[in-house]
C-alpha cells in the first residue's frame, strides 16, 4: 500500500518500539501498550504504518484496540484518575467519589476527559488493594482510604501541580 | 477393511474416514445439521451453536468443533437439542431486521431457511432491530449491518481466504460489530471487491450491489442500443436456479432469454478471451526475449490487479497489459458500433463482483464513457429473467449474434482456474495436432486446488508456470518470487477455483463449484475451434477494426510507470 505516513507524526518511536518487538504480528497487544504508554492513547496515525511494518490489517489492529477496555483511541488527560469499583470499594461508597469527581470536572461515563485535556476519570473492576478501600490512582499513583471530600481537595492538588509544571 | 472404526449417528453406525469434525461424520450420515459459522475452507470458530448434538453422557458438543471418536455415540435430534436450536434462532432474530420480503437475499438467507426449518412462529424477545445501516460505498458490495449475525464468515474468508483483511470484528459484547478500521465506508478500505465475504455470508448483511434497475432502463430506452456479452462462468452456474442440473451449459437458453428481454445484440465473452490469448501470448513472448527475469502475470481478474496495485505496486510493469476479455471486448462492440444512431449501451454479465468495479474505472472509459455501462452478476440476471416471468427452462437454445459469433474452446475454458493457462499453452504448444493439445489438460493446469504448477517445453526452454486461485495463495506465491524462485508465467485469479466460484455467481459449497468447471471443459470438447488463433473472427478483427488499433482497444497502463508490452 505504499508507505502510509502523515508528514507532522514522528514515527521514530513507532519504529523503536517496533524493534523491540521484530514487528512479530503475535506482540500486536505488547506493540499497542507501549504506544499507548508513550502517547497516553493510540493516534489514529499508527494504525495505517503498524499494519504494513506488521503485515497485518488495519481492520485487524483495530479489531484488538477497540476489544479491550484499557486501549483508548481518543486523547486521554495529563492526569488519569481511576476509581475502583471492585466489590470492597463499592461497598464502601466509591460510587459518590466517583460522582464528585464526574461533577466537579464536568465529565460523565461517555465523556470521560476533560476538554482542556488536564483529566481523564475511568472506573476499574478491581485493583487489588481491597485493604485500602475505597481506593483511586492518579497515574498509577494509589490514593487509600478516599472520601469524596479528600477527592476534592486532591483535584486542587493536582491543578496546582499542573499550574507550576506549566510555569 | 479390517480395522475400521465406526461411531454411532442417531443409532446408525457411521464409519469413520478421516473425517476432521464430527460434522463431517454427521453430514455423510445424510443428516443436514444445521449451521451458520461452518465453512470447509475457512478455520472452524464455533460461535453459532447451532450444530450441537448431544453425546452418551447427555453433555452437548458443537459438533463444528468436536473431534470424531470411535464407539462414540451421539444424537442429532431430541427434544432438548430441538429447544437449544429454536431457542438460538429466536435470539438471533430477535435484533434481526425481518422484513424478509424486501431483503435482497429473500429466498436466499440462512437464517430464513433455518427460521423455517425449524418452525419459529413468534419470537418471545422484544425486537431490538434497529434501523437499516447500509453502507453502499461499495461497487461490488452493499452490507448492512443491522441484519449481520456475527457469525464472522466474512471476516475469516477476507482474512484467512483472501488476506485482505478490509474487514474485522469490532468492539465487544453487545457492541461488537464487523467494520473496517475506523468504521470507514468499505470504499475506503483495502477491499478488492472480490465479494466472497457476500458469498459466504448466510444472510443478507452483506450481499452484491444491485444494479438490475439501470439496466432495465436502458431496455427501456427507444433511443439506447442496448448489447450484452455473457462471461462464460455464468453459463454453468445459472441453470440451476431454473432447475437445471448445476454445471449443466445453459448458454443458449441464456441468449434466448436476453433476446426475449429485449437486448438487441448478444455476444459471447469467450470471443473476448480469445483476443486476450493471442495478445497475452505474444506479451509472454516478448517478455521471455527481453524480461526473462520476472514472470508475467495475468490481468483478467480485476480484484487481483487492485490486490496487486495496493499491495505490490513495483509488481505491476509485471503485470500482463492486456485489458481483460470482458473490457477488451467492450472495446471493441464500442468500436464497431461507434456511428450507431442510437445511444449504445453495454452490458456484460459476469459471475463476479469485481468486474462492476473493473467497469467503472477510469481506464476504460475513453473520453468518459464506459466501454462497459453496466456489470450485472449471474444472480442479478437471475432474478431478471424471473422478473420477466420468461420460463427459462422451455426456452428454446439460441445463437450468439454476427459479427462476433464465433468463439473458441479455449476462450471458455477461461471461465475456472486455469484454463486461461491452458489456452496460452494451446498456442504456444510447438505441436499443434490433436492429441498433443489434450495432453496439455494432463499436464497440471486443471483441478480446483489453489496452486498448481507445470512446466511446458518452448524451443528449447523449459518454461515454468504457476496457477493460482484465492488471493491468500496469490500472496504466498508472491513471496517465493520475491525470495528468488522464478516463474515464467502466473495466473492469478482472486476467487478460489476462479471464475465459476465468483461471487456473483448463487452460492453452493466449495464441492458443487467443481461441477462448474466440469460444463466448462465438456463446453471445449463441443466446440470445434481449440485455439484462439484459429478463431476466422481474429483475422477479420486485426486486418479490420484493430488495425493500429490495438494498443488503444486491447491494452491498458495500470501504473503511470507500467509500460505495455506485447505490442506489435
Ligand atoms: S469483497 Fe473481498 S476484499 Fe472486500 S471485504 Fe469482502 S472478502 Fe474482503
Ligand atoms: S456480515 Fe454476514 S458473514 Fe459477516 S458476521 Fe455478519 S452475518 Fe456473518
Ligand atoms: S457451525 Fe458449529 S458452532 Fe457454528
Amino acid at each position: 500500500m505504499g508507505t502510509q505516513k502523515t508528514a507532522a507524526f514522528d514515527y521514530g518511536v513507532l519504529d523503536e518500539i517496533l524493534a523491540r518487538h521484530r514487528a512479530q504480528p503475535e506482540a500486536i497487544i505488547a506493540i499497542l501498550q507501549e504506544t499507548q504508554e508513550h502517547y497516553r492513547y493510540l493516534p489514529s496515525e499508527i494504525f495505517a504504518y503498524l499494519a504494513e511494518r506488521m503485515r497485518i490489517s488495519e481492520a485487524q489492529i483495530y479489531s484488538v484496540a477497540t476489544f479491550y477496555e484499557n486501549f483508548s483511541l481518543t486523547p486521554k488527560g495529563h492526569y488519569i484518575i481511576k476509581v475502583c469499583d471492585g466489590t470492597a470499594c463499592h461497598v464502601r461508597k466509591s460510587i459518590p467519589i466517583l460522582e464528585r469527581l464526574y461533577s466537579e470536572l464536568g465529565l460523565s461515563a461517555k465523556k470521560p476527559t476533560s476538554d482542556d485535556l488536564a483529566f481523564t476519570v475511568e472506573t476499574v473492576s478491581c485493583l487489588g488493594a481491597c485493604g485500602l478501600a475505597p481506593v483511586i490512582t492518579v497515574n498509577d499513583k494509589v490514593y487509600p482510604a478516599m472520601t469524596p471530600e479528600k477527592t476534592s481537595e486532591l483535584l486542587i492538588t493536582l491543578r496546582e501541580e499542573m499550574q507550576n509544571a506549566q510555569d | 477393511m479390517i480395522n475400521q472404526e465406526y461411531m454411532m449417528v442417531d443409532g446408525i453406525p457411521v464409519p469413520l474416514e478421516g473425517e476432521k469434525n464430527l460434522l463431517e461424520v454427521i453430514r455423510k450420515a445424510g443428516i443436514k445439521l444445521p449451521t451458520f459459522c461452518y465453512h470447509s475452507e475457512l478455520s472452524i470458530y464455533g460461535a453459532c451453536r447451532m450444530c450441537m448434538v448431544e453425546n452418551e453422557w447427555g453433555g452437548l458438543d458443537a459438533a463444528c468443533s468436536a473431534q470424531p471418536r470411535a464407539g462414540a455415540s451421539i444424537k442429532t435430534n431430541t427434544q432438548r437439542l430441538r429447544r437449544y436450536r429454536k431457542n438460538i434462532l429466536e435470539l438471533l432474530l430477535a435484533n434481526h431486521c425481518r422484513d424478509c420480503t424486501t431483503c435482497q437475499n429473500n429466498n436466499n438467507c440462512k437464517l430464513q431457511a433455518l427460521a423455517d426449518r425449524f418452525g419459529i412462529e413468534g419470537v418471545r424477545f422484544p425486537n431490538t432491530a434497529d434501523q437499516p445501516k447500509l453502507d453502499t460505498s461499495s461497487r461490488a458490495i452493499t452490507r448492512d449491518s443491522n441484519k449481520c449475525i456475527l457469525c464472522g464468515d466474512c471476516v475469516r474468508m477476507c482474512n484467512e481466504v483472501q488476506q485482505v483483511g478490509a474487514i474485522d470484528f469490532a468492539h465487544r459484547g453487545s457492541n461488537m460489530t464487523i467494520s473496517c478500521a475506523f468504521d470507514r465506508p468499505i470504499a475506503e478500505s483495502n477491499c478488492v471487491g472480490c465479494g466472497q465475504c457476500a458469498a459466504v455470508c448466510p444472510t443478507g448483511a452483506i450481499v452484491v450491489k444491485n444494479d438490475v434497475h439501470k439496466v432495465w432502463a436502458d431496455l427501456d430506452d427507444p433511443n439506447a442500443k442496448v448489447t450484452v456479452q455473457i462471461a462464460p462462468a455464468v453459463r454453468v452456474a445459472l441453470g440451476r436456479a431454473f432447475n437445471l442440473g448445476e454445471g449443466e451449459n445453459a448458454m443458449g437458453k441464456i441468449v434466448a432469454a436476453l433476446r426475449r428481454m429485449g437486448f438487441d445484440e448478444v455476444f459471447d465473452t469467450s470471443t473476448g478471451a480469445d483476443l486476450t490469448v493471442l495478445e497475452e501470448s505474444n506479451e509472454l513472448l516478448n517478455r521471455l526475449a527481453t524480461n526473462p527475469d520476472m514472470p508475467l502475470f495475468t490481468s483478467c481478474c480485476p480484484a487481483w490487479v487492485r490486490y496487486c496495485e495496493q499491495n505490490h505496486p513495483e509488481l505491476l510493469p509485471h503485470v500482463s497489459s492486456c485489458k481483460s476479455p470482458m473490457q477488451m471486448f467492450g472495446a471493441i462492440i464500442k468500436a464497431q458500433y461507434s456511428t450507431s444512431e442510437r445511444r449504445q449501451v453495454h452490458v456484460a454479465v459476469m459471475p463476479c463482483t469485481a468486474k462492476k468495479e473493473e467497469a467503472a474505472r477510469p481506464e476504460f472509459a475513453p473520453g468518459g464513457h464506459p466501454d462497459v455501462d453496466h456489470v450485472i452478476t449471474t444472480q442479478e440476471l437471475i432474478h431478471m429473467i424471473r422478473e420477466s416471468g420468461l420460463v427459462f427452462e422451455e426456452l428454446e437454445a439460441e445463437a450468439v449474434d454476427a459479427p462476433f459469433a464465433a468463439s473458441t474452446g479455449a476462450g471458455v475454458i477461461f471461465g475456472v482456474t486455469g484454463g486461461v493457462t491452458e489456452a496460452v499453452l494451446r498456442r504456444l504448444a510447438g505441436n499443434k495436432s490433436p492429441s498433443a493439445l489434450r495432453a496439455i489438460a494432463f499436464e497440471g493446469v486443471r483441478g480446483m486446488e489453489g496452486v498448481k504448477e507445470t512446466r511446458i517445453l518452448y524451443g528449447d526452454r523449459q518454461l515454468r508456470i504457476a496457477i493460482v486461485s484465492g488471493l491468500g495463495n496469490a500472496a504466498a506465491l508472491i513471496e517465493r518470487i520475491k525470495a528468488g524462485e522464478h516463474y515464467d508465467f502466473v495466473e492469478v485469479m482472486a476467487c478460489p477455483g476462479g471464475c465459476v466460484s465468483g461471487a456473483g455467481q448463487p452460492y453452493v459449497p466449495q464441492e458443487q463449484k467443481a461441477q462448474r468447471g466440469k460444463g466448462l471443459y465438456a463446453a471445449d470438447l463441443q466446440s470445434c475451434l481449440k485455439r484462439s488463433e484459429e478463431n476466422p473472427l481474429m483475422m477479420s478483427l486485426y486486418s479490420g477494426l484493430l488495425k493500429g488499433r490495438v494498443k488503444e482497444l486491447l491494452h491498458v497502463h495500470y501504473a503511470a510507470n507500467h509500460t505495455a508490452q506485447g505490442e506489435e
